[in-house]
Parts: structure tokens; C-alpha cells; sequence
């Protein structure tokens, strides 16, 4: 086995699992704090980039473009939290994801009646060049994702760490009973978890629609960020990020070196296969709170 | 006089004054017909046997429960339901029988939590770390540290919560209870499950909150003992009606109270006869 292209095909697999991870970083947000498995996602994440996209081509600049279409996710986070989930506080599991499943048509028929359903390109001015770093090639605009999914994770580590607002976050995803008893601002706090996401979303919407063009199927990356959050858990952000790269490793290192006896194209489900046989053996993932109940 | 005007007597001075104040849960009486007023500076003892409806009555001036009649004044504000989103700004905290606290977060943390409520500084300041949410920040982070130092928590503030002994763990959520400077400080069974040794020092630090706070301090007690020694005066539940109130030593020679935790004796009296 040549290890310079087995570390090659390690590297980029790695790397393309941080694009995972930047999705499913936004499930894990709002499941922590509110228990809700948020199949919006991915439409939210459509419709920023078609947002973004479809203002950057009227013509305004870049950083117009980012700051109106962050607003436009702060809002729309703001807006699910308050009209749709908090009349729906205390409901069962099912019925929430069912909301939040109604809730990604709507966005995604929303984005069809604003901006129209032809494909975008999304140029974010990162010439996708292969970078070789000692021997290996490393895709340009890979690194420059990774590097955002970096910053993007800094920064909600400050905010939890360091605001009150954060540390809202984390008591109600400690205990909800408890911060539930002492009256904390529960509504507040889910405003400042659904803006985040939206913020996330549009972190991943970017960098996703610049790879695979802006289009519909753009909300299908979800399905992606499943296996992710089967193998991290479900509500950890390091769970995520490390549950990104493995399934990204684990996709990349199969096609290569098992795809060839399949016929090739096992990128596609080898995530599942995978997230499938780790169910078996931890059930909550590698990094998610077991649960304990009495009885 | 009736009652309701005695409580609408003193409401402007009283801390806290409940005015026939029912709860049923079912068709349980939870609580019937209460009339309660506590001084500003008292520290109130409430007891009775299990069930007496003592938690109930918290629970109620907290805001957990919603009363069927009656209503609860606080600092001079009248309500059908106390608003628990409110109970902060109204100089309100307590701590709950079992535990209320966020064993995965750190003690610092824990304490710091009380203080969420304060906070004037918007979500989108707070995240930008604008000037006046980092001062208020800081301001808070210093009153946390000074809490904790008072309850002699500060060999402990980076621990998590979940890791530490029952004991320690009451006096943290004491001291988040504390924290935000309340002018009512609720205590369900703030003794449960403790050493001698650990009452006795709790004991020291009610008092002290009492004194340095300024603040009225109500609680629910089963230990006799502590709440002859600490109480002003005493309140008696039994079946969630109010058979007795006074101080201490009134409460000692009450026969209806006697009777309520002893039990009447029936047998001697039909006995007598023999």
C-alpha cells in the first residue's frame, strides 16, 4: 500500500467530513437545548445560500450580501422559535420533528417564490487549486473550510463560555427541569439557540454551495449530517466534529480501497452502513449522554 | 376583624402576606383557606407532618403552582399568580427539596446562573462583548466570587456540581439562591439529609444571610430542634389548613399542634371511663 496517497486520500476524506460537521453542528444546537431534531436544517441552509447568491448577482457586494442574508437568518431562526415550536412546548418528540419537517417546506417554497428554482453558481473567490504540503495534495478550498468551521466553533465556545446568554444555553441543556423550576428565560435562550443555527446554516450554506452550486437538492445534505450525529451523539458539538471526520475518512478510505470489489460508487452509503453498525454498539453515540432512567 | 383585612393591614409593610389562599389538586385540598403574613427581616419556620401541603405553599409563592383562590402579596404587589419569569426583578429566590441544580456545570457556574436574571445587556451586545455587557459580566463574576467565598465555596468553584457530597451540594444552591440579593428567600427542607455537624453550620449561615441581607427568610423544616433555635416564628400546617402561628414557645404549648404531630389520643380518652 503507497501510504503518501493512502495519507492523501485520509487527508481529503477529513477534510470533507468537516463540511459534515458544519451541518450537523446545527442540529446539535437546537437539540441540546430544546430536544427537538431540527429537519429544517437543511433548508435553512438552502435558502442562505440562495439568499446570498441571488443578492450577490443583483449586484451588491460581498459584504452587503453576507450581513443582509445573516439578518434574514436571524429572523427566520426567531420566527420558527416563537410561531411554530413554543406554541408546541411539551409536546412529544415526534410531533416537534414533524413541525420542523413542515416547517423546511415552507422555507424551501419560500426560497422557490423569492429567488425562483434555476442553479446558481457560488463563487467565494478561493481558487480550488491542489496545495502540495509535504507531498501530499491538499485541496485549496478545503483547507479554507476548515479553516471557517474552526473560527465558527471558536466563536460558539466563547459564547457559551462567556456570555450569560451561554450559560443559559448550557444550564437548560444541563438539566431543562431545573432551569425549567428557577425561571430562567427560557425564551430568550431559544431565541439566542435558533439565531445560532440560522447563523450556522448560513456558515454551511456557503461553503456547500460553492461546492455543489446553489440548487435544491442543496437541503439534502442533512441526510448527510445523520450518520454524523448517529456516530458523535446527538447532542455534542464535539461529537459532531468528530463524528464529521470519521464518516468523511470512512467515505473517502472506502471508496478507494473497498469500492473496487462493489463496482465502485459505495461513497454514497458506506456513512449509513456505518452509523448503522456503531448504532448497534453505542446506541448513543461516542460523546452523547447516555440515558439512565430509574424505574 | 376578618382576616383579609388584617392582611390588607400590614401588606404595605409585610414581605410576603398570602390571603385565603387555596390549592386542590384533584379533589385533594392541597392547601385551604391560608392567611399568612411574614415581617420584612422574620425568619419564618413553616411545619407539619408529610403532605401537610408545606411544599404546596412554596411552591405557590414561588409561582410553580397557580392557587384556586386567594392571592399572594409580594413587596406590596398583590397576585393571582405569581409570574416566575418575575420572581427575580421581585427580589424573590428559593431553593427546591430536591435539589434543582445543573450537576454538568461547574459550582461557579451554578452560582452564576442566579444572577442570569440581572443581566440588561441584549443577546446580540452580550455576544459582540459590547462595553456594558463585559462590566456587567464582570460585576457578576465578582458577586459569584464573593458568595461563594461566603458559603466557603471557593476551594470547590471549578468543580462540577454532580461530583460533590449532598451537603455541599444544598450549600450551592443556597448560595445561588443568595446570589442576586433577594429580599424573600424561600428554603424547602434546606436541612434534609444532613449531618449534625453540616446543620449547625447551615444553621449559622441562614442566620447570617438574615443579617447581612437584610432579608426575610422563609422555610420548611421537619428537624424541631433547628427550628425552635432559628425561627422567629413558627407556622403550622396540618391537611393544608393553618392550626397554628406564633413564636416558637407559643408554638410548643399549641395542644392543636401537639395533637397534629402526635397524634389525638382517642384510646386514653375512651379509656378513662375504665
Amino acid at each position: 500500500m503507497d501510504l503518501s496517497f493512502f495519507t492523501e486520500v485520509l487527508v481529503g476524506g477529513l477534510l470533507s467530513g468537516v463540511m459534515y460537521s458544519l451541518v450537523a453542528i446545527g442540529f446539535v444546537l437546537i437539540y441540546k437545548t430544546s430536544g427537538v431534531l431540527n429537519f429544517a436544517q437543511g433548508s435553512l441552509l438552502l435558502f442562505s445560500a440562495l439568499t446570498f447568491v441571488s443578492l450577490i448577482e443583483r449586484g451588491l457586494p460581498f459584504w452587503a450580501g453576507i450581513l443582509i442574508t445573516l439578518a434574514a437568518m436571524t429572523a427566520i431562526g426567531a420566527l420558527i422559535e416563537r410561531v411554530v415550536l413554543r406554541p408546541l412546548v411539551n409536546q412529544p418528540p415526534i410531533t416537534l420533528f414533524m413541525a420542523t419537517l413542515g416547517v423546511s417546506y415552507v422555507i424551501e417554497g419560500a426560497a422557490q417564490l423569492l429567488w425562483g428554482t434555476q442553479v446558481h453558481g457560488l463563487d467565494l473567490g478561493i481558487d480550488d487549486r491542489p496545495l502540495e504540503i509535504s507531498g501530499v495534495f491538499v485541496s485549496t478550498f478545503d483547507l479554507f473550510a476548515a479553516g471557517v468551521a474552526g473560527a465558527m466553533v471558536a466563536v460558539l465556545i466563547l459564547f457559551f463560555r462567556y456570555t450569560g446568554i451561554g450559560l443559559g444555553f448550557r444550564a437548560v441543556a444541563d438539566d431543562p427541569l431545573a432551569a425549567l423550576s428557577l425561571g430562567l428565560r427560557l425564551d430568550r435562550i431559544g431565541t439566542a439557540v435558533w439565531t445560532a443555527a440560522g447563523m450556522v446554516a448560513l456558515v454551511a450554506g456557503l461553503l456547500w454551495g460553492a461546492r455543489l452550486g446553489v440548487q435544491f437538492s442543496l437541503s439534502l445534505v442533512v441526510l448527510k449530517a445523520l450518520p454524523v450525529l448517529v456516530l458523535g451523539g446527538f447532542d455534542s458539538i464535539a461529537g459532531a466534529i468528530v463524528g464529521g471526520l470519521i464518516i468523511g475518512a470512512v467515505e473517502k478510505l472506502a471508496e478507494v480501497y473497498i469500492g473496487p470489489f462493489f463496482g465502485g460508487g459505495i461513497e454514497g452509503w458506506i456513512a449509513y452502513v456505518a452509523a448503522l453498525g456503531f448504532l448497534l454498539v453505542r446506541p448513543a453515540g461516542l460523546f452523547g449522554q447516555k440515558l439512565v432512567e430509574r424505574v | 376583624m376578618s382576616a383579609t383585612l388584617v392582611v390588607a393591614a400590614v401588606e404595605d409593610r409585610a414581605a410576603l402576606a398570602i390571603e385565603s389562599l387555596s390549592l386542590s389538586f384533584g379533589g385533594v385540598m392541597a392547601l385551604s383557606g391560608i392567611d399568612l403574613t411574614v415581617a420584612p427581616g422574620e425568619i419564618r419556620a413553616v411545619i407539619g407532618p408529610n403532605g401537610a401541603g408545606k411544599s404546596s405553599l412554596i411552591n405557590v409563592v414561588s409561582g410553580l403552582y397557580r392557587p384556586d383562590h386567594g392571592r399572594v402579596w409580594l413587596g406590596g404587589r398583590s397576585f393571582a399568580a405569581v409570574p416566575t419569569d418575575r420572581l427575580a426583578a421581585l427580589g424573590v429566590a428559593r431553593t427546591f427539596q430536591n435539589l434543582a441544580l445543573f450537576k454538568g456545570l461547574s459550582v461557579l457556574d451554578n452560582v452564576a446562573v442566579g444572577l442570569n436574571h440581572g443581566f440588561r445587556a441584549g443577546v446580540f451586545a452580550q455576544i459582540a462583548g459590547l462595553p456594558g455587557a463585559r462590566r456587567e459580566r464582570a460585576a457578576a463574576q465578582e458577586r459569584a466570587a464573593a458568595v461563594l467565598d461566603f458559603f466557603h465555596l471557593t476551594d470547590m468553584r471549578d468543580r462540577l456540581v454532580g461530583t460533590l457530597s449532598y451537603g455541599v451540594q444544598k450549600r450551592v444552591e443556597l448560595a445561588r439562591a443568595v446570589v442576586a440579593r433577594p429580599r424573600l428567600l424561600l428554603l424547602d427542607e434546606p436541612m434534609a439529609g444532613m449531618t449534625l455537624t453540616e446543620k449547625r453550620e447551615l444553621t449559622g449561615f441562614i442566620r447570617a444571610i438574615r443579617d447581612e441581607l437584610q432579608a426575610t427568610i422563609v422555610l420548611i423544616e421537619h428537624d424541631i430542634g433547628v427550628v425552635m433555635g432559628l425561627s422567629d416564628r413558627v407556622a403550622v400546617l396540618d391537611y393544608g389548613r393553618l392550626i397554628g402561628d406564633g413564636t416558637p414557645e407559643a408554638i410548643r404549648a399549641n395542644q392543636a399542634v401537639i395533637d397534629a404531630y402526635l397524634g389525638v389520643a382517642h384510646d386514653l380518652e375512651a379509656g378513662e371511663g375504665i
